[in-house]
């Protein structure tokens, strides 16, 4: 049996899940209180959310616990949490969902997030096109001002909270931390050198914690239950669950809340299997910016980090890219390294040149006009990308890139030797 | 610089931007930059002018040039008339596997436009966008402020049609 929806979406399946007597009515907001009632003390809760064993949904998977021990609390000045509903890597929708069908849960656990660090005010950084998502968390917000749970001396305990929004404009660069602050600030998104970390030098030059909108909308249930609860849904280095995304060649596409660890190929099945009859050729794991797997080892790998890791990709944000066995694989790539040449943000050399070259080598390819030393010049210029950048765009570009030429290299071959594709009849 | 736009910051396009304004610390007008370009945008048929890019500078206290670098920097914003309905397409990895590429032709030929143009009667436009993080409805489109999902032939012309 596959576990579903037992945290972020475990309200889905009720009407108006949305709605703040919903979740009060499940138990929203009871960790909350206990935390501006002095109950749960900020020591106890980071305590708990490193024993929940959870890490970074954003991508990086960096630990929650641990980053939120970076803030010094008692430190005088400002300080603000910062949420990220970026999300902009193709083939990630999660975040959408969570704010569609349980705004509240993110409003929770961006105040518990914030009360930890000692910060007043919060930022929920959404995707400008994600109108109605904001309109719901906006609603949300109200709600939770008007029930006394934001605002000033929150339910009589002297503490004051607050959240806004920033609205992105369309620019997949500003999902990276630094670049979103940047954004908020009223600049273009470009990343900053670190260190210095947000954790010293952030909003405003403010100490501040960035998580994505999937770990904070995470944290009322894992302090509710107790992080042993959390950290033992998953596996060892993955607890709790997971939001996965699943697009691409399915009958059924959409997200899954499931346990980490569960099988991919339980995944595969509940998004309805593989469209049209067809077989599983090629699986992107994690999000465009991680590596293609072909269809074996896929099958035979764990949704959990270590296990994806041992299959040769990354779990990142959850976000598995599925492809049939009809599936041009040098056209899939041409068009994701579209995706990141569009969305460089122009400030490193590397990736500001090298993304360009490589859509162009690949768009040339595609057209039939490929040449012998074009497969050796794409892994070189992605050599030349990949730790040469400021930030991870850079080595995103490359890296389903380079993976997709070593599984399958002879369609690239095809291509550059017969002008056209291993599935075109000529 | 034309008339129609001269004092653009005035009345209801004002009190929006204020209502930005407010979200940010007091000493932060900046950050109401993305928001005050997305406001005049709108109530300037879809797209912006250095006119109005200049005004936004001047009612936030920013340097021209930071403006201009905001509102060619991100994508969403637009330099040229775009149709009453500026259909954005997703050109990304997820869409494209499911046909919104073929879909986009099918598009393009049935408006008489090519992406980036903007039909004869100005009513509608397409511009290619990437990855509106709603892959799971692949392909779709954003017209307006709403998604369209598993768009096909039939059901993208319908919405189309039923378009005033
Ligand atoms: C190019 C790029 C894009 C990113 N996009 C997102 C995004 O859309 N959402 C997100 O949460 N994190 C994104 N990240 C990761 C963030 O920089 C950051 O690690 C994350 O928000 C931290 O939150 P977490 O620890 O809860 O995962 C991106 C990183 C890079 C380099
Ligand atoms: S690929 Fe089209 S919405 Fe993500």
């Amino acid at each position: 049996m596959v576990y579903q929806n037992e945290n972020c979406f475990r309200l889905n399946h009720l009407e108006n899940s949305w709605d703040i007597e919903t979740y009060v009515a499940n138990g929203g907001y009871e960790v909350w209180k206990k935390v501006v009632s002095g109950e749960l003390e900020p020591a106890d809760i980071i305590e708990e959310v490193k024993e929940s064993n959870i890490r970074g949904r954003g991508g990086a998977g960096f630990p929650t616990g641990l980053k939120w021990s970076f803030m010094n609390r008692e430190a005088p000045g400002q300080k603000y949490i910062v949420c990220n509903s970026d999300e902009g890597e193709p083939g990630t929708f999660k975040d959408r969902d969570i704010h569609r069908y349980n705004p509240h849960a993110l409003v929770e656990g961006m105040a518990i997030a914030g009360y930890v660090i000692g910060a007043s005010q919060g930022y929920n950084y959404i995707r400008g096109e994600f109108w109605e998502p904001y309109q719901v968390f906006k609603n949300a917000i109200n709600q939770a001002r008007e029930a006394g749970f934001l605002g000033k001396d929150i339910l009589g305990s002297g503490w004051d909270f607050d959240l806004h929004v920033h609205l992105g404009a369309g620019a997949y660069i500003c999902g990276e931390e630094t670049a979103l602050i940047e954004s908020i600030e009223g600049k273009k998104g470009q990343p900053r050198f670190k260190p210095p970390f947000p954790a010293s030098y952030g909003l405003y030059g403010k100490p501040t914690t960035i998580n994505n909108t999937e770990t904070l909308a995470s944290i009322p249930m894992i302090l509710a239950k107790g992080g042993k609860w959390f950290n033992d849904l998953g596996v060892k280095n993955a607890g709790g669950t997971k939001l996965y995304s699943v697009s691409g060649h399915v009958n059924n596409p959409g997200n899954f809340e499931v346990r980490m660890g569960t099988p991919f190929k339980d995944l595969l099945e509940l998004a309805g299997g593989i469209w049209k009859g067809r077989q599983l050729k090629a699986v992107i794991p994690g999000g465009a910016s991680t590596a293609v797997l072909p269809a074996e080892k896929a099958l035979e790998m764990n949704m959990d980090y270590d296990s994806i890791a041992k299959a040769g990709s990354f779990l990142g944000a959850g976000s598995v890219i599925i492809m049939d066995d009809q599936t041009d694989m040098v056209k899939a790539m041409k068009n994701l390294s579209h995706f990141y040449w569009d969305e460089s943000c122009g400030q490193c050399t590397p990736c500001r040149e090298g993304t360009g070259w490589l859509y162009r080598m690949l768009t040339r390819i595609v057209d039939g006009k490929g040449r012998p030393e074009d497969i050796a010049a794409l892994k070189d210029v992605s050599g030349k990308i990949m730790g040469n950048v400021i930030c991870g765009l850079g080595d995103a570009a490359t890296i389903a890139l380079t993976s997709a030429v070593e599984h399958f290299e002879h369609e690239f071959v095809h291509y550059i030797e017969h002008g056209c594709s291993i599935y075109d009849r000529t | 610089m034309s008339s129609s736009t001269e004092n653009f910051i005035q009345g209801e396009v004002k009190e929006r931007i204020d209502r930005w304004i407010a979200e940010y610390p007091e000493d932060q007008r900046q950050s109401a930059c993305m928001p005050a370009l997305r406001i005049v945008q709108e109530c300037h048929d879809g797209y912006l002018t250095t006119d109005l890019m200049d005004q936004v500078a001047e009612y936030l206290g920013m340097a021209p040039i930071a403006v201009y670098e905001v509102a060619t920097f991100y994508g969403n914003y637009n330099h040229q008339p775009v149709g009453k309905y500026q259909i954005n397409w997703c050109n990304s990895i997820s869409c494209y596997l499911r046909g919104g590429e073929e879909l986009r032709e099918k598009l393009e030929e049935k408006l008489g436009v090519k992406t980036g143009e903007v039909s004869a009667d100005g009513k509608f436009s397409i511009k290619k966008v990437e990855c509106l993080g709603a892959c799971g409805g692949a392909p779709i489109c954003k017209i307006g402020k709403d998604y369209h999902e598993n768009l096909t032939e039939e059901s993208l012309f319908k919405l189309l049609d039923e378009l005033e």
